[in-house]
């Protein structure tokens, strides 16, 4: 047996050289890298689903916007312009020819051919509302010569730009013919993250949920217009942009205020007063047009597969309550009964009980249920708790819809999770719901073929809660139809009425939704969401 | 000597099989369809049915469990719902902030409370004694969100001394960085060690410096200095090290708060999402994996027990 | 076993007594303690009645008000009265810590017992709490919470589960040095029941190591009711718990530092008055139980 004291020795010896060796590892890690210039910006929320045709959420689309580019991008003007590709039409307005401009190449440094934009465009146009419109009126697609893609309509369809350029959820991103031939119902996963856009995915990086990087792409070339909204040249100032997400909202507004990240999507309102008494930050609306909060019934099960019972929840929700309590200043927030948001060109107040816009109505809501029979089924409402534009909703509603008879059952999870969830056709107690709330950017929601909600096509081919709708549908392709704005203005208004009728959805007000990052940012471009070309850092 | 470490490492694995057991059947016996639960809220009909041909859930519960535990041996840990990545990737992405946080308060701790519970067993029944007592409870019983809250509060927001939030990592960012942005989070995972080691250290000095080899010491006329500290300190080190083995669990739990308050992208927020999201295989090797941290650390320090006490050899 | 002295077997069984009021007068610490947990009980019984407002109702005109005449501690971010919620919360914390200090004991009684008088039982028993003394509490209470939806039944289950060890142990080291004494021995031999041995002779041993035990326990309970809540994986976020109110002011923190600083005193002076009141019981009850403290 060796004598204690040597085994403390030799136990000394051991933990002395531990120290030492971590003290080595440790000396070249003070030397400091070169900088390269890194934005860090805080989204709105973290990021886990990477197929932005898969899903509408808006982290996913913005996501999308750093890697992919889009085939044609609409300026402030609402106009659509070109981006990847230059199009035209012709005389009849059947066929348009879309040209894809010179030295666009994706991340793996192949060239983007006009197969890819076809690929492309039919898995978007298989998930996104819009698409599928297109695609009842489309006759053919085709790549018809090594830069051009022709489309050949089947009937009259005027809104053929219009929906390729949509802005938002869902945008039509170019992908490679590899990730575009992923079956719409299957996730883009890490490997398919390949794009044309002007940012790099860096995949070594991704950590789902927590950390998103890019790096800006070296072969990008930007067209030679002014950026405009999503039209004009994406040009990359920045070497490098992180996501980071940050579940706690004060913690990324101190993060900002000390100067830790440089962009903050969005900040909750009630804390604005602290972002607007430091100097060295800018607080600004860079969606001018505001969003649209909204909540969505599953029209699929019990209760809310009963219009009555669909009513009920109408009367017994107001827009007053949970704008308060969702964005508390009312500088910030206004009332709005229309579909379609305020202040946009198809604004109207048809079909919209007056309660909506005002405390509700439990009462009338409360005789609904009863006569509708209202059996206790409790409502499945999904409640996220990640984030201060999505975490109110719920709360509120949940109250209002108890006050008027319902029985809720919030299930509280983070924002990724509901994305997921809010896909499940399964009944609600088995990972379904009844019933969540989102918000749109107004050009999102603004007329009835880009409104998600108003798709009318039920299980397959409808938006989250399904409903299935012939009207709805035969309404939106009158919209489509429609010569003058006098004719849209008027389907417009009957398809609302229909939709109030029905509950397609509830919308639930409009909100201005500031973002804030550090003054020495410049060219932060003013989008109906947040992009990160045509930035750069001052000095 | 050599006997005695084996046995205590053998020792250690029924521990590690009941715990796999008992994460297995958490799981299988938990309401709801197994398949479903790791097929997550998605799920279409046909992957159920792969789930639950992989899982082998049509299988006698015995075979599923060897079968898993299998897998488990071989590294394979399942994978996460949200992200569709293996779990060990994800602990592995996660792993250094976690490690790095949890030994700097470690050590912050041991720096801080060792020469408190010093002082107060060498004054011992004086005000400063009870003063660091009375610290001691009161550092045990404030939750440590709480601590943390107050800690951002004062240093980070009013003094402006310290990042509010963050982390840098000790191998990419260099170790200044690394420690300002560590040292807030340190501070909030360290208060409850530094009242637990305090008290044990206090506890244990006062038991020895009642034996008699401190008195011949003190007879043979060495400084006070030299007794407290060269006599008396290094025989108190055995209970300070069970501290630090039985506080794992409370390391645990602070670190699942802390990285969650200072958004620290580690193991412990992880935990948080995979809840939030009931990304079941996370847990589940989270679970896994911690506990057979807290195995391992406690054989460790069974084992240095034995290298510096061989009485304990003999029990 | 030895065969006991006949003086063994006729001599009465000895009874131990245990002194539960003390008979000296405690110190001003404990005095405090038991002041402020009485408080907070009987804040949480009388919180309907107390309460100013009902601690659900919103109304989000009234949000985030400063304290004033109307709200005491101020709105939160829902116009919910702060004050009541945090007294309603009281209500949660107690239930939850005396539910798990109760449940705990009378699964980990029992178990104990068998282990420490059945030399079979115990290695199967002991191997199984090693195992769950291996998992972190609060991972295992978050896995337990995550399988199930949260109720104050789950949640005090998931609570509760990583304690029983702690119970098991306790009890089986008692009944192991108790078994040991001469008037169990003699009990043995005498042909007692095995229900007799164990209610008469062996438990009452047990008795004060458990009491000062479930303190410990309650304490904890509370604590990791107020984590879960707190990370979002307790109950339900409307439900008024000192956790969620805190996990819901973190926003506000900056503007509003009260969503977490009262609901979190509150929870430190619940925590620290039983923190301290065990400690006393311990010293009172049984100077030589090992300090295990029942914080976090």
């Amino acid at each position: 047996m060796i004598p204690l004291k040597e085994l403390q020795k030799g136990a000394q010896g051991a933990a002395y050289g531990l120290m030492a060796s971590a003290a080595i590892s440790a000396m070249p890690l003070l030397a400091t890298p070169v900088q390269a210039e890194t934005i860090r910006a805080v989204m709105h929320s973290g990021l886990r689903v990477l197929d932005p045709v898969a899903t509408t959420a808006h982290i996913t689309r913005d996501h999308g916007y750093m890697i992919f580019d889009t085939l044609l991008g609409m300026d402030e003007a609402f106009q659509p312009q070109p981006q990847m590709a230059d199009w035209s039409v012709s005389d009849d307005g059947m066929v348009y020819t879309f040209t894809l401009r010179d030295g666009l190449k994706w991340h793996d440094g192949s060239d983007v051919t006009p197969g890819d934009v076809v690929a492309s465009i039919q898995r978007w146009a298989a998930r996104d509302g819009g698409g599928q419109m297109l695609m009842d009126h489309v006759d053919s697609i085709e790549a018809t010569d090594a830069q051009t893609v022709t489309l050949t309509l089947s009937s009259d369809f005027a809104y053929v730009l219009e929906l390729m350029a949509k802005p938002s959820s869902i945008p039509l991103f170019v992908m490679p013919t590899r990730v575009a031939e992923t079956s719409p119902d299957e996730m883009l996963s890490v490997e398919d993250q390949v794009g044309s856009g002007p940012f790099r995915f860096v995949a070594g990086d991704y950590d789902p949920g927590n950390r998103v990087v890019y790096e800006k792409f070296e072969d990008y070339v930007p067209r030679d217009e002014p950026a405009s909204w999503l039209a004009g040249g994406k040009v990359v100032n920045v070497d490098r942009v992180e996501w980071i997400n940050m579940s706690d909202a004060q913690t990324a507004l101190n993060a900002l205020n000390t100067g830790e990240i440089d962009f903050l999507e969005a900040p909750s309102v009630d804390l604005l007063p602290i972002l607007q008494a430091n100097a060295d930050i800018v607080v600004e609306n860079l969606n001018e047009l505001g969003s649209q909060t909204m909540g969505r019934l599953n029209f699929l099960y019990p209760p809310f597969d009963n219009p009555d019972i669909r009513r009920a929840a109408l009367m017994a929700l107001n827009q007053t309550d949970v704008l308060a309590s969702l964005v508390g200043n009312p500088e910030y927030y206004s009332t709005c009964p229309s579909l379609y948001g305020c202040s946009t060109p198809l604004d109207t107040e048809a079909g919209a009980p007056a309660s909506l816009t005002d405390k509700g109505d439990a009462q009338a809501a409360q005789t609904l249920l009863e006569e509708a029979g209202y059996d206790g089924t409790p409502v499945v409402m999904l409640q996220p708790t990640d984030s201060p534009t999505v975490s109110p909703q719920p709360v509120i509603a949940a109250q209002l819809l108890r006050r008027a008879g319902f029985m809720v059952d919030l299930q509280p999870m983070d924002w990724q999770t509901l994305v997921t969830r809010r896909a499940s056709q399964q009944p609600p107690d088995q990972g379904g719901w009844n019933i969540f709330f989102t918000n749109w950017a107004l050009p999102e929601v603004w007329n009835p073929l880009v409104n998600p909600m108003l798709n009318g096509r039920g299980r397959d081919g409808g938006w989250f809660g399904w409903p299935e709708d012939e009207t709805l549908e035969d309404l939106r392709e009158a919209f489509a139809k429609a010569e003058t704005d006098e004719a849209r203005q008027e389907i417009a208004e009957r398809l609302q009425a229909h939709a109030f009728e029905q509950v397609t959805y509830i919308p639930l007000g409009e909100y201005a939704t500031p973002s804030a990052w550090r003054s020495d940012l410049t060219g932060v471009l003013h989008a109906p969401m947040p992009v990160f070309w045509n930035l750069s850092r001052e000095g | 000597m050599l006997g005695y470490c084996l046995k205590r490492t053998l020792a250690a694995v029924p521990v590690m099989v009941i715990v796999a057991l008992f994460v297995f059947l958490l799981l299988r016996l938990s309401p709801g369809d197994p398949a479903a639960i790791i097929a997550g809220d998605m799920a279409t009909p046909a992957q159920l049915a792969r789930i639950r041909e992989a899982l082998g859930l049509n299988e006698p519960m015995h075979i599923q469990f060897f079968r898993w535990v299998g897998e488990l041996l071989q590294g394979d840990f399942g994978t996460s719902l949200m992200s569709g990545l293996p779990v060990t990737t994800l602990m592995a992405q996660r792993l250094e902030p976690t490690v790095s946080l949890a030994v700097f308060s470690m050590l912050l701790s041991v720096l801080v409370a060792v020469p408190m519970g010093v002082l107060a067993a060498w004054k011992h029944g004086s005000l400063i004694d009870r003063v660091i007592m009375a610290l001691s409870v009161v550092g045990f019983s404030v939750p440590v969100f709480v601590i943390g809250y107050l800690l951002i509060k004062l240093l980070a927001i009013d003094l402006g001394w310290l990042p509010v939030q963050g982390f840098r990592r000790l191998s990419e960012d260099g170790l200044w960085a690394f420690l300002e942005h560590a040292l807030l989070p340190a501070m909030m995972l360290s208060t409850i060690y530094i009242a637990l080691i305090a008290r044990m250290t206090r506890a244990s000095m006062l038991d020895v410096l009642g034996e008699d080899y401190i008195r011949t010491a003190h007879a043979k006329g060495a400084s006070e200095r030299r007794v407290l500290f060269r006599h008396a300190l290094r025989n108190a080190g055995v209970p300070i090290l069970e501290v630090i083995g039985t506080g794992f669990a409370l390391m645990i739990t602070g670190v699942v708060v802390t990285e969650s308050v200072f958004n620290i992208p580690g193991l412990g927020r992880l935990t948080v999402d995979a809840i939030l999201s009931r990304d079941y295989p996370v847990i589940q090797g989270l679970i896994l994996v911690t506990s057979g941290v807290y195995v391992v650390i406690n054989l460790l320090i069974d084992l240095s027990y034995a290298l510096l006490d061989p009485r304990i050899r003999y029990r | 076993m030895n065969t006991p002295s006949p003086a063994a077997v006729a001599g009465p069984v000895p009874e131990r007594r245990w002194r539960l009021w003390p008979t000296h007068r405690p110190g001003w610490m404990v005095t405090t303690a038991t002041l402020c947990l009485a408080l907070i009980v009987l804040v949480a019984v009388l919180a309907p009645w107390i309460a100013p407002h009902d601690p659900l109702a919103m109304s989000p005109a009234e949000r985030l008000k400063p304290a004033g005449d109307d709200y005491w501690l101020g709105s939160d971010a829902y116009g919910r009265d702060l004050l009541s919620r945090i007294l309603y919360g009281a209500r949660i914390s107690l239930i939850v810590g005396i539910g798990s200090a109760l449940i705990s004991v009378v699964i980990g009684l029992p178990l104990g017992l068998l282990a420490g008088f059945f030399r079979a039982l115990d290695t199967l028993i002991m191997r199984i709490m090693d195992g769950l003394m291996a998992i972190p509490s609060v991972l295992l209470a978050i896995a337990i919470v995550s399988l199930t939806s949260a109720s104050l039944w789950t949640v005090m289950a998931a609570i509760t589960v990583p304690e029983i060890p702690r119970v098991v142990r306790l009890v089986r080291s008692v009944v192991l040095s108790a078994r040991e004494e001469p008037y169990v021995e003699a009990a043995v031999s005498l042909g007692s029941s095995l229900p007799v041995i164990m209610w008469r002779h062996l438990m009452p041993n047990t008795l004060a190591p458990l009491i000062v035990m479930s303190t410990y326990i309650c304490a904890s309970a509370i604590l990791t009711e107020a984590i879960l809540s707190f990370l979002g994986a307790g109950l339900g976020t409307e439900t008024p718990t000192w956790g969620n109110i805190m996990s819901e002011g973190r926003t506000y923190f900056q503007i509003k530092p009260g969503l977490i600083f009262w609901p979190g005193l509150m929870l430190s002076l619940c925590i620290l008055s039983i923190n301290l009141l065990g400690d006393a019981a311990r010293d009172h009850l049984d100077p030589r139980l090992q300090k295990r403290g029942g914080g976090q």
